[in-house]
């Protein structure tokens, strides 16, 4: 494998180019809006080689997504392909212009799913949750292929093995929500592959899933497409899995192609700023932040602000419970960023949420030394104790859209723990939240516009800015950069560590990102199933982890460096 | 399945018992008893009637009887024989007066459900393919021109187009050669000739609201990914759209089933009236003005069955159309 990946990954030598799948030129993509139109795809010129794996990388708004979907033409109301070509050459040696198709025609429709197949993001929401598995796969197979009903079923069996889910030929007769995440995107590549397709278009195929599972998902497509020889195009804002698959990497920018070529070329040697931008941004993420670097060691010999022991927080029937957070005891030191990590489900939010009290714990203690130096305990404390811990103890939420109500302006939102705490009201308010939002970094006399008004990362700051109105000691933070743009993300943690200097916060920082745990924390703890597994300080649990748990899950990850791809070295936990 | 479908069955009795009780107490609610109303009527026409006759007329009827009582009697012959009762007004057992007119019923409302989901449903869908198009702002200006009539006052256009413009006979559901008349062929014929006028009447205003809904279903569920994934698999945009989106559309008219039922029996009162249709609405309106209490009370109980019946239809029928829920 790796003399083939050497000689093909030196395309700019012009030793081995591969058959050209698919030729791009010019790809102009419009959405026309109310005033004007957006240019979402805005000349864009690539092509797909057989055998070979190309990467669309970019931002949220970049058009890589446009992009995917005007190959197929499926570009959702009101976009429209403007201009541009994108030449499909067949095995037989034909060519046509997918561009000049109609997109409701009979031609197009037979190159969909049987020569260019897609899958994408959402393995859930992308199938039909009323159909089986196997009426959606076989679907396919009649249609392109001319299959009986008895064919296809066969067919479709062979193909739901080939992508390792166990029983096959009981699963054919299963529906999707019967699955968990990554079976349900094996199901989507069974389907996409059921007419071996010469090209793969996936689209953020593995962004909703765990860093485990994707590897396995990425090992899949990886060895199908080795099968079978097809073309992949993969669309991702993750430079570590470009990193890990990628022969060519296109870079986009509001719709236009920032820098193209081998994906070594990218990573080491980045002509285009955007690119450098972003490489840079991704690696700075690898390690210990600069601004941690310049702080002196901390002071040990505090005691912790935050003890909790012996936690158990229980869900369902009692006699069968879940177990979401399992016999958990944790530290948090005055001034100090505590990281929880772990995967969905491993009980890491359900944990952040019982420090508020916003569950009742079934067991345990979590024991809140005040600044006077008086130990509460949260899990048994009264109404009133509660609020004022909870003023002390404020939470910075994942979602910066959900989590601000879009009927208040950000005066309001900002101002809000002041006044229902009756801290703060009429011209003290306001002079209070403009200080608050000069601090997070936004401009104070925006305060009285709404959320929509501003950007992903603006709104996580309003976020910021409401969690330290009361002057907390100590902020939970559920994932609070997992939404943003790579770019954006060290930006915000940088704020939240100037912060924390300022203000002696502490933080609980709760993600499941290893980099930006890296970046941000002095201390981690891993967290499988309800427990917690290692805890330790940050570069010694990141880099030679005690725990097999901890090793599986870094393996699985991929690192932003196409020299050293590590992923299928990786090995498996079966706890 | 099996077992869910006999707990709901069983659940359904002690519910009947309840709403039986419930729907004799209503009855008995107004002032007054049927006797009332009869002395009324007939001293509207100058007729006295003395102290004597009326509560001899009581006794018969055993309304001097305590309201518990005269409940467990009724309760006791419907369940033992069968027999709801007399009607007071009609002075017929009130089963013969229901049946005969529920048949007719059941006829009038099925042609209309067919022509509402007939029309409505491949309307919705195509005003939510062709959103905002010419053709969606002329259907939905339509249909809300439909919501907007009173059905009475098309009934009575639509009887004078009739009767004027085409000559027929309007009003009813069969001409007078046939309403005595056993069945036949031509029986059948002369009340599809008939029947077109009220499904007209009632199919507008029902199609009217159904292609909104219908519109709204569809929408929501054109922009679910698995519609893109089915259309990156190559199916036409007709075969796609039937298979998908309009297959999920359809789930919410299926828990519509259950207040369609008890419809047939106290829905399009006043068009019935208008047109003079031989169905229950007029009959059970009669019944209540008149206190005619145990054609009331069957018609009552008649409506809560069917409501609970319906449920468990729409239910079942569910779960059959979504494993979602099967599965559950």
């Amino acid at each position: 494998m790796s003399a083939l990946e050497t000689t093909t990954r030196t395309r700019d030598d012009g030793a081995a180019r591969s058959p050209v799948v698919l030729q791009v030129r010019d790809l102009t993509t419009h959405f026309p809006v109310r005033n004007g139109v957006v240019k979402a795809v805005d000349g864009v010129s690539f092509d797909v080689e057989r055998g070979r794996t190309l990467c669309v990388v970019g931002e949220s708004g970049s058009g890589k997504s446009v992009t995917a979907r005007s190959i197929l033409q499926i570009v959702d109301a009101p976009g429209r392909i403007v201009s541009g070509s994108m030449v499909l050459h067949r095995p037989d040696g034909s060519k046509v212009d997918l561009a000049k198709l109609n997109p409701r025609g009979r031609e197009i429709r037979a190159v969909r799913g049987a020569e260019i197949a897609m899958i994408f993001q959402e393995p859930m929401s992308s199938l039909s949750p009323v159909h089986t598995v196997g009426d959606q796969i076989m679907e396919a197979l009649r249609l392109h292929l001319d299959m009986s009903k008895a064919e296809a079923r066969a067919r479709c069996v062979e193909l739901l093995r080939q992508v390792e889910i166990p029983n096959p030929d009981k699963a054919v007769d299963r529906y999707t929500f019967e699955f968990s995440g990554g079976m349900r995107q094996r199901v989507m590549i069974a389907m996409s592959l059921a007419c071996n397709p010469s090209m793969l278009i996936a689209d953020e195929p593995t962004t909703a899933l765990d860093v485990t599972t994707q590897a396995e998902i990425l090992d899949l497509i990886r060895r199908l497409q080795q099968q079978h020889g097809m073309a992949v195009m993969f669309i991702t804002h993750d430079m570590g899995v470009v990193a890990e698959i990628a022969d060519d990497v296109i870079v986009m920018y509001h719709g236009k192609v920032m820098e193209y070529g081998p994906v070594d070329q990218i990573f080491h040697a980045p002509k285009n700023d955007y690119t450098k931008m972003l490489i840079g941004s991704v690696l700075k993420l690898e390690q210990k932040a600069e601004i941690r670097l310049k702080r002196p060691p901390r002071d040990n010999a505090a005691p912790p602000v935050l003890e909790v022991r012996n936690l158990e927080m229980h869900f369902g029937k009692p006699g069968a419970p879940l177990k979401a957070v399992d016999d958990v005891s944790l530290k948090v030191f005055p001034g100090e960023t505590l990281g929880i990590v772990g995967e969905s489900g491993s009980g890491k939010t359900t944990m952040g949420r019982c420090l508020l009290r916003v569950y009742d714990p079934n067991g345990g203690e979590i024991d809140y030394r005040r600044a006077d130096g008086e130990v509460v305990d949260i899990v048994k404390a009264d109404k009133a104790t509660l609020k004022q811990v909870r003023r002390e103890i404020r939470m910075i939420f994942q979602d910066p859209v959900g989590s601000l109500n879009p009927r208040m302006t950000v005066a309001q939102i900002v101002g809000e723990p002041l006044l229902v705490n009756g801290i703060a009201s009429g011209k003290e308010l306001d002079e209070r939240v403009a200080d608050l939002l000069k601090q997070v970094g936004l401009e104070p006399a925006w305060r009285e516009r709404y959320p929509h008004a501003f950007s992903g990362g603006q709104r996580q700051r309003i976020g910021i800015a409401r969690a330290i109105a009361l002057n907390p000691r100590v902020i939970v933070a559920d994932e609070a950069t997992s939404a943003l743009d790579v770019s954006l993300r060290s930006q915000m943690l940088d704020l939240m560590m100037n912060l924390q200097d300022k203000l002696g916060l502490s933080y609980v920082f709760i993600s499941h990102d290893i980099g930006v745990i890296r970046y941000m924390c002095d201390r981690v703890a891993v967290m499988y199933r309800g427990r917690v597994v290692e805890t330790g300080a940050t570069e010694q649990v990141c880099d030679a982890p005690a725990h097999a748990y901890t090793q599986a899950l870094l393996s699985a990850i991929p690192r932003p460096d196409p020299r050293a791809r590590t992923m299928h070295k990786r090995h498996r936990y079966a706890g | 399945m099996l077992r869910f479908i006999l707990s709901r069955l069983v659940w359904m009795v002690p519910s009947l018992v309840v709403v039986s009780f419930l729907s004799f107490v209503l009855i008995q609610l107004p002032p007054g008893d049927y006797v009332t109303t009869y002395i009324a009527t007939l001293a509207a026409s100058n007729e006295v009637v003395d102290q004597n006759t009326a509560a001899e007329l009581r006794s018969r009827f055993g309304l001097d009887q305590p309201m518990i009582v005269q409940y467990a009697k009724w309760l006791g012959n419907i369940v033992t024989r069968g027999d709801f009762g007399l009607s007071f007004e009609w002075q017929q057992p009130v089963s013969d007066l229901i049946w005969e007119r529920m048949a007719l019923t059941l006829v009038l409302t099925f042609s209309t459900l067919l022509a509402t989901w007939g029309i409505a449903l491949p309307i919705g869908v195509f005003s939510a393919v062709k959103k905002y198009s010419i053709g969606d702002y002329l259907v939905t200006f339509l249909s809300f021109l439909g919501l907007a009539i009173p059905s009475f006052l098309l009934a009575l256009v639509l009887m004078y187009i009739a009767a004027v413009e085409f000559g027929q006979e309007v009003g009813g559901l069969f001409s007078e050669a046939y309403v005595q008349a056993p069945w036949s062929f031509y029986k059948v014929l002369d009340l599809l000739h008939h029947l077109w006028i009220p499904v007209i009447i009632l199919a507008v205003s029902g199609t009217a609201s159904l292609i909104r809904v219908m519109r709204a279903n569809m929408l929501d569920e054109l922009s679910k990914p698995y519609v893109t994934t089915a259309r990156a698999k190559g199916l036409s945009e007709f075969r796609l759209l039937v298979k998908y989106p309009m297959r999920l559309a359809l789930n919410p008219f299926i828990s519509t089933i259950a207040w369609l039922l008890p419809n047939l029996v106290s829905g399009s009162i006043i068009v019935a009236i208008v047109l003079s249709l031989p169905t229950a609405g007029p009959l059970l309106l009669q019944s209540l003005m008149s206190q005619d209490m145990y054609l009331a009370g069957a018609f009552v109980l008649l409506i809560c069955t069917l409501t609970l019946i319906g449920s468990l239809i729409s239910d079942i029928l569910l779960a059959l159309v979504d494993p979602r829920i099967r599965l559950e």
